[in-house]
């Protein structure tokens, strides 16, 4: 247990004033929380974190572009991580799920204390899996819609309608879209399951393909295939890729 | 329920027409018989009342055969004819029976023997009657099915509508108002009256929201108060990433529109389409009568990649079911998407009062 004087030097990531505002009054009586930045939007909230290194976190999960789910996503390692959110069921049972700290808007002081007094012990420790969250927090049937991926402060988002494949690197998966190429720390399967099943096709082991790419399927060798995407890359399809490949092909009509 | 019996109005009115029928039956009795004005009303007067009463009775086997198709008609018609042969043969008999006691009075002599000339007669009337109530009970039965329809269908009407506002009330949507709490407790320490200044539009919006519950149209003017109360709360929130632009044509706002149509509209606006832009953006709101159409417009600024902007949330669904639930054909609601602006246009009759 850290002792008062042990310092928490923190960021206040919300993109509304007022609710900022609200929190930095409200830890104003935490002498031991000493807020060093405030972020109006996810994208300030990487570029920050990577260069202040904090302790701790409040995120707003509600936000433009870059939510905080997939704010968490880009930090890890990272600092520790308090939610703060109006009114999201699925969120505050993802939270629940994952023992994760949240406040609900508005914060009260008390419920402050508590979540402060804890974060003190969660300083070092892993954070919580941003992707199962995330999942666990996106309303059932839903689907990812885009995919946040980080470059050094920067960060890119993909919406999912232009990323034409995915292939999976070891512990990464690089995402190819319009040419370009993405580096994401995230497996190939993780990264299937939360897309629609309707739209990507896992034609080999190694690869995930935009259905819309898909301009032909092309015999390669005896026993194996190629498609060719409508940018003309080729990519190996598996004996299995192909039967869900077909199935979805002929599903469509 | 006995569609006469229950009814005093149509008692009274059946009794009535059994009094034309009594007057019609000494009129018909004396010109075939030869029998006196007063030998005959002593018969037919106690014959109409009982048979009257017999006629009554005629609900019971229409009630028990109802014509529900072609194929029962024989079968109804057999049991019918065969009640009124045996209810007149019955009724002719007492009629008989009456004319021998009064026959016995010095006064009315021989009476028995004038009304046996009668009896064809009567026996025809009998079995007539007793038909023409068999089919007057099944009118009122008839009718009384298509007024029970209508009824329903009015209930289920009322029910439709009832459940369609309860929806939309629970659509007020936590989000917002949490936030809204959010920004009032925040507001208290910066700026206490504008605190109080929001507590008031929230509250405003709330009770606005909450009582046009019981209204089927409300002057377009009113909507819009209320959008301006929502979007006044939202631009506290937002702050300078909110803007607002209006172009009503003045002479829609006496037009009327069923309540909470534009909000989810507006409510879409700012959370898909503001909400997810790093600077803000702009909503803006037109209103103009083309022909005989009141034509609104709700647009916004919104992120094309985003693709939940896209999706036409639950709000945009309902607020289209409406339209089409209440307009059919005549309404309409296009969703247009041109570079950054989100567009939701309806198009409904223009209506000077509430329908």
């Amino acid at each position: 247990m850290s002792s008062p004087e042990n310092r928490l030097r923190a960021i206040v990531v919300d993109d509304e004033e007022l609710a900022r505002h609200a929190l930095r009054e409200l830890l104003r009586a935490h002498p031991e929380i000493e807020v060093i930045a405030e972020c109006a939007n996810g994208f300030e909230a990487v570029k920050a974190v990577s260069e202040m290194a904090p302790d701790l976190l409040f995120l707003d999960i509600q936000m433009p572009k870059l939510d905080g789910f997939e704010v968490l996503e880009l930090l890890n390692p990272g600092p520790a991580v308090i939610f703060v959110t109006a009114y999201d069921q699925y969120a505050m049972r993802a939270f629940e799920v994952h023992a994760v700290d949240y406040l609900l808007k508005p914060v009260s002081a008390s419920r402050l204390a508590t979540a402060i007094r804890q974060a003190h012990d969660r300083i070092g420790k892993p954070l919580p899996p941003a992707l199962e969250l995330a999942s666990a927090a996106r309303p059932p049937s839903e689907y990812l819609e885009r995919l946040a991926v980080r470059d050094g402060t920067r960060v890119h988002i993909i919406p999912i309608a232009k990323l034409d494949y995915a292939e999976a690197q070891d512990d990464y998966v690089a995402l190819h879209s319009g040419g370009k190429q993405f580096l994401k720390q995230q497996t190939i399967s993780s990264l299937e399951s939360a897309l629609d099943p309707a739209r990507f096709v896992r034609i080999h082991r190694s690869y995930l393909v935009n259905l819309e790419r898909v301009v032909k399927i092309e015999p390669y060798t005896k026993d194996s295939r190629v498609v060719v995407l409508t940018d003309g890359a080729q990519l190996p399809v598996s004996r299995a890729g192909y039967t869900r490949l077909q199935d979805l092909l002929e599903g469509k009509g | 329920m006995h569609p006469i019996l229950a009814r005093r109005e149509r008692l009274v009115i059946y009794l009535l027409v059994w009094v034309v029928i009594g007057v019609l039956l000494e009129a018909l009795l004396m010109t075939a018989g030869h029998t006196g004005w007063l030998e005959t009303l002593s018969l037919v007067a106690p014959l109409c009342v009982i048979y009257a009463l017999f006629c009554l009775a005629a609900w019971y086997p229409v009630a028990a055969i109802p014509i529900e198709g072609m194929d029962v008609v024989p079968r109804a018609l057999v049991a019918h004819l065969t009640a009124a042969l045996l209810l007149s043969i019955v009724w002719t008999a007492l009629g008989a029976g009456l004319a021998y006691l009064l026959g016995q009075a010095r006064y009315f002599s021989g009476f028995y023997t004038r009304f046996r000339a009668q009896v064809p007669l009567l026996l025809g009337a009998g079995v007539l009657l007793y038909l023409l109530s068999v089919v007057l009970h099944y009118a009122l039965v008839a009718f009384e099915a298509s007024r029970q329809a209508e009824k329903r269908e009015d209930e289920a009407r009322v029910l439709a509508r009832d459940a369609e506002l309860k929806a939309l009330k629970a659509q007020v949507n936590p989000h917002f108002l949490f936030n809204s709490l959010n920004s009032i407790s925040a507001l208290t320490s910066v700026d206490p009256s504008r605190a109080r200044e929001m507590c008031i539009l929230l509250s405003e919006f709330l009770r606005t929201t909450l009582g046009l519950g019981e209204k089927a149209a409300i002057p377009l003017e009113e909507e819009l108060s209320l959008i301006r109360s929502f979007l006044a709360v939202e631009k506290v929130r937002f702050g300078a990433r909110l803007c607002v632009e209006e172009a009503i044509a003045p002479e829609c706002l006496s037009l009327f529109v069923p309540p909470l149509l534009l909000q989810p509209l507006v409510e879409n606006a700012v959370g898909h389409g503001i909400g997810n832009l790093l600077e803000g953006g702009v909503i803006r709101l037109e209103a103009r009568i083309e022909g005989d159409r009141l034509v609104i417009v709700v647009a916004n600024s919104y992120d094309p990649d985003s693709v939940r902007s896209h999706r036409n949330g639950l709000g945009l669904a309902n607020v289209r079911n409406r339209i089409q639930m209440r307009y059919g054909s005549i309404g309409a609601l296009h969703v247009r998407t041109a570079d950054d602006r989100f567009e939701v246009e309806i198009a409904i009759p223009a209506e000077t009062e509430a329908l």
